[in-house]
């Protein structure tokens, strides 16, 4: 049983939270634009990595609010819970610069593509397909 | 519950009648609730039909401001209760609170609260529904109530953690439910209406051991 800090109610039960998967997966700019490759991999192509994993989850049964969370997929640790679009921080836990270009592709214990995510640009190069802007 | 009065005192009549009528979801649990309560260790008790009501709101806008004048206060953070007089407002999330109020405020027996609230919301952004019918109430006292409701509940309910006046949304027996320290010894727990019957058998099972002498 994973104890996770909420952000609003502190320590609570595993049990009391929903799992939402992959973080840091926007919606394509021009979806119809997408082949059907291209929308299949938007759709299910899920990163899977031995490590540390950007993931969302609510907290239903408490202030039922979505967080991000960074977990370490082996030790099961939790490295960092950070708000709904935010970007993500370094596998260390600490928050990730607020700008700047190259200050977040550091970034390299995991085997995850999460490119940086900016606020107010959210479609990443890594998760959206090549045909997305075609 | 849609009335079609013919005239206003029969729609009076049918009303009063409705209500004499109404079925608590855990009435069918009251007799074994008063043979298993044990008197000076643990009692439980439904309270039926508080009048409650959902309210969301952005803390910090005027709407807010305008139902926190209603309620008697917002709560600010998780595990906060605001409120004055009978009415109490539960913190849920951090633009979501559940008010608590006795079954007369309730609008079909001629209390204000409801409109009330709606009018301080006017159009603005939120929402004020009434749900009383969501949930019921129990009502777990005395000493043991602790002992009983740490066998389901993962909070730490001690005292020097969980402080009479706090409530939070949290699992009881596995399932959702708002525990609200009301005393030092006194709990009231807001089940939906599907799982009080469920919520209430499982709490007196787990009260049962208290009515055996203490093995030391
Ligand atoms: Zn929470």
């Amino acid at each position: 049983m994973l104890l996770i800090p909420c952000p609003n109610c502190g320590p609570r039960d595993e049990t009391e939270f929903h799992y939402g998967g992959q973080a840091h997966v926007p919606y394509p700019e021009n979806p119809s634009e997408l082949t059907d490759t291209e929308w299949s991999r938007y759709l299910f192509y899920r990163e899977n990595p031995k490590g540390i994993f950007a993931e969302r989850w609510v907290h239903s049964t408490g202030c039922r609010q979505w967080f991000n969370m960074l977990r370490d997929t082996v030790s099961y640790d939790i490295k960092a819970i950070y708000p709904m679009g935010t970007p993500r921080p370094d596998s260390a836990g600490a928050p990730a610069a607020e700008s700047g270009t190259a200050s977040l592709a550091a970034d390299s214990t995991t085997t995850g593509t999460d490119a940086p995510n900016i606020p107010g640009t959210s479609i990443s190069h890594a998760t959206a397909p090549e045909g997305a802007t075609k | 519950m849609a009335e079609t009065a013919a005239s206003p005192t029969s729609a009076k009549t049918n009303a009063e009648k409705n209500l004499a009528a109404r079925v608590s979801p855990a009435r069918q649990l009251a007799e074994e609730f008063a043979a298993g309560s044990l008197a000076g260790t643990v009692e439980i008790s439904e309270v039926p039909f508080l009048t409650m009501v959902g309210l969301r709101t952005l803390a910090g806008s005027a709407a807010a401001e305008r139902l926190a004048g209603v309620t008697g206060g917002l709560p600010a953070g998780s595990g906060a209760v605001a409120g004055s007089g009978d009415v109490s407002v539960l913190w849920l999330g951090p633009a979501e609170f559940l008010v608590v109020a006795p079954t007369e405020a309730h609008e079909s027996l001629g209390g204000d609260l409801i409109p009330a609230l709606r009018d301080a919301l006017g159009s603005d952004a939120g929402q004020v529904v009434d749900l009383s019918a969501n949930r019921t109430t129990f009502e777990l006292t005395g000493p043991r109530a602790r002992a009983v409701l740490e066998k389901g509940c993962s909070l730490d309910l001690h005292p020097r953690v969980f402080k009479a006046g706090t409530a939070f949304s949290t699992e009881i027996a596995n399932i959702p439910a708002i525990l609200w320290k009301t005393g030092d010894e006194s709990f009231r727990i807001f089940p939906r209406a599907s799982f009080a019957e469920f919520l209430g058998r499982w709490l007196l099972d787990a009260m049962r051991e208290y009515a055996s002498p203490e093995v030391p």
